[in-house]
């Protein structure tokens, strides 16, 4: 005699238990190009759930002495990404014997985030450096690889926090009379402003943020401690 | 039992109940709309839930429009009993999903004069069923002349919590001294309790608990107690996601209630930008202007006022 178990679920109570391979590690992470310089930054705080994993993970990485690539979404795609963009950087080194140029990286990164299409890096990437003129650039993703320079962008959990502050003391979106070009110290300011702002606001944002300045002479990093709560 | 007048009785049930079914029988349809009277009118307000939106909230939601979500209060609550009474603590953030929507909420609720309730969950519900309990207590107190008793509150709060099934999201710590003396309970969504010498709620709990179970011992003074409490409650702040911001303290004793809200502030502003924010006249663009002189449409007329 068959033991069959019927399991009828009222109605509107369907539920499915589901391994998810993706899960958000939380962070906010920002970059914006100037007239010959990128400042770029991201907090520190990875996380899973509602705990902290970590107040002091990079979510920085220097590609090669003129690119950063600034990413939030899952960590360990994060990191799988970043070493596959280092492998083809450096194929890139020995086939063509020279540097790999920001333009060519964002490309580059376009096409390795569409290659898994569909079953996608759960990254949210920011591409910065600087371009064959000199100028700062910003590319801004989605998780699949859509992309175009802009100059600026925010992702992450505090990106809607940001953005607006963006728009309206970087891009004087709505105050046109008061456009003003700014120095890379007025923007790495306004940067630290805004990332406390999103840290009180977005509890995945917190811990310290990394700040990297990218101009012709190099790369310079500063830390800037952010509350813990 | 006269036989004859059972009869006439039998006789009358059977034609009122012919005449009942007669009467309920959908004849024509109404000649006039049922008007709202006093009886509609009370049962409307007559407070509780309303569950009329429930089905078009359903089939909202089915459509694939996302609902609003309940501001939740994360939350670290700790209580814990020393010596001379009790102390309760709280942290002060409220989240709305990942967002925080209050920095410096207050979780501790007043229920009575020597009662003091932490509430962890849905916002609404912990301020909703702490007011209701209070106000009852208040009424018991003018009733009784007694000061009410912790296991007056106690009982309310979870047959209002278990009569709701668990959809009142209030988890509880209550703590207090009354003629019995000194006691604190955990008040679960679902309407359970628990007496315990320290207790831990919300989304902070296990972090709290850890610096309870680590140091907590039985007879501590105030200092100590305190002392326990918010390093407890810090903890949550500091581990917890859902927890931030401050630490509020409350310690009640025979002798009377020490509120310290933000007994201790870690977590202040660290930077703010130098040259402000500074939008000087003219900044919005004026795109169209009107002007309209009401002086001329306004009729006054004088009242007389004496009395």
């Amino acid at each position: 005699m068959m033991n069959l178990q019927i399991k009828t679920a009222p109605a509107g109570h369907i539920k499915e238990a589901r391994f998810s391979p993706y899960e958000n590690n939380g962070g906010t992470v920002l970059a914006v190009a100037g007239k010959d310089y990128c400042v770029v930054a991201g907090d520190t705080r990875m996380s899973e759930g509602y705990s902290i994993l970590s107040r002091d993970v990079a979510k920085l990485y220097q590609l090669n002495n003129t690119s950063i690539l600034a990413s939030s979404g899952m960590h360990a795609d994060m990191v799988t990404l970043r070493k596959s963009l280092d492998y083809k950087i450096e194929q890139y080194r020995h086939r063509h014997h020279k540097e790999m140029m920001t333009p060519a990286i964002a490309q580059m990164l376009s096409n390795t985030l569409y290659f898994k299409r569909f079953f996608p890096y759960y990254t949210f990437n920011v591409l910065a450096g600087l371009d064959e003129n000199g100028a700062g650039v910003v590319y801004g993703y989605d998780a699949i690889g859509s992309f175009e320079s802009i100059p600026y962008c925010v992702t992450g959990t505090g990106s809607s926090l940001i953005t607006s502050v963006l728009d309206n003391q970087v891009a004087f979106k709505t105050q046109m009379k008061n456009k003003a070009e700014l120095s890379f110290d007025e923007v790495v300011d306004l940067v630290k402003d805004c990332m406390t702002a999103a840290g009180e606001r977005d509890i995945f944002t917190g811990d310290s943020v990394d700040i990297a300045v990218i101009t012709k002479d190099g790369i310079k990093y500063e830390k800037f401690a952010l509350k813990k709560d | 039992i006269n036989a004859e007048y059972m009869g006439t009785l039998s006789t009358w049930f059977f034609f009122s109940a012919f005449f009942q079914v007669m009467y309920s029988l959908p004849s024509e349809p109404q000649s006039k709309p049922h008007q709202e009277d006093a009886v509609d009118i009370l049962q409307s307000n007559r407070g509780g839930f309303s569950f009329d939106l429930v089905k078009r909230n359903a089939i909202l939601a089915a459509t694939g429009l996302s609902m609003p979500i309940a501001k939740k209060t994360g939350t670290t609550i700790a209580g814990v009993i020393f010596k001379d009474g009790v102390v309760l603590g709280a942290d002060t953030r409220a989240t709305s999903g990942p967002i925080v929507a209050d920095k410096n909420c207050e979780k501790i609720h007043f229920i009575s004069k020597y009662i003091y309730c932490c509430g962890a969950g849905t916002s609404a519900d912990t301020e909703a069923v702490t007011g209701l309990v209070s106000s009852q207590l208040e009424l018991l107190r003018l009733n009784t002349g007694r000061e009410p008793r912790l296991a007056t509150a106690l009982t309310r709060l979870k047959q209002h919590l278990f009569k709701y099934q668990g959809h009142v999201s209030a988890a509880l710590v209550l703590g207090g001294v009354d003629a019995l003396g000194s006691h604190l309970y955990t008040v679960y969504p679902h309407g359970s309790t628990d007496r315990l010498p320290f207790c831990t709620m919300g989304s902070g709990s296990l972090a709290a608990m850890s610096v309870f179970e680590a140091g907590y011992k039985d007879k501590m003074d105030e200092k100590e107690a305190i002392d326990l409490v918010d390093q407890a409650i810090q903890s949550g702040i500091f581990n917890d996601l859902g927890s931030g911001s401050n630490v509020d303290i409350c310690v009640i004793t025979k002798a009377g209630i020490k509120y310290h809200r933000n007994y201790r502030t870690p977590n202040e502003r660290l930077y703010n930008r130098k040259k402000g924010y500074v939008f000087p006249r003219g900044t919005t663009d004026v795109v169209k202007e009107t002007r309209e002189i009401f002086k001329n449409q306004i009729a006054i007329s004088e009242m007389d006022v004496s009395a």
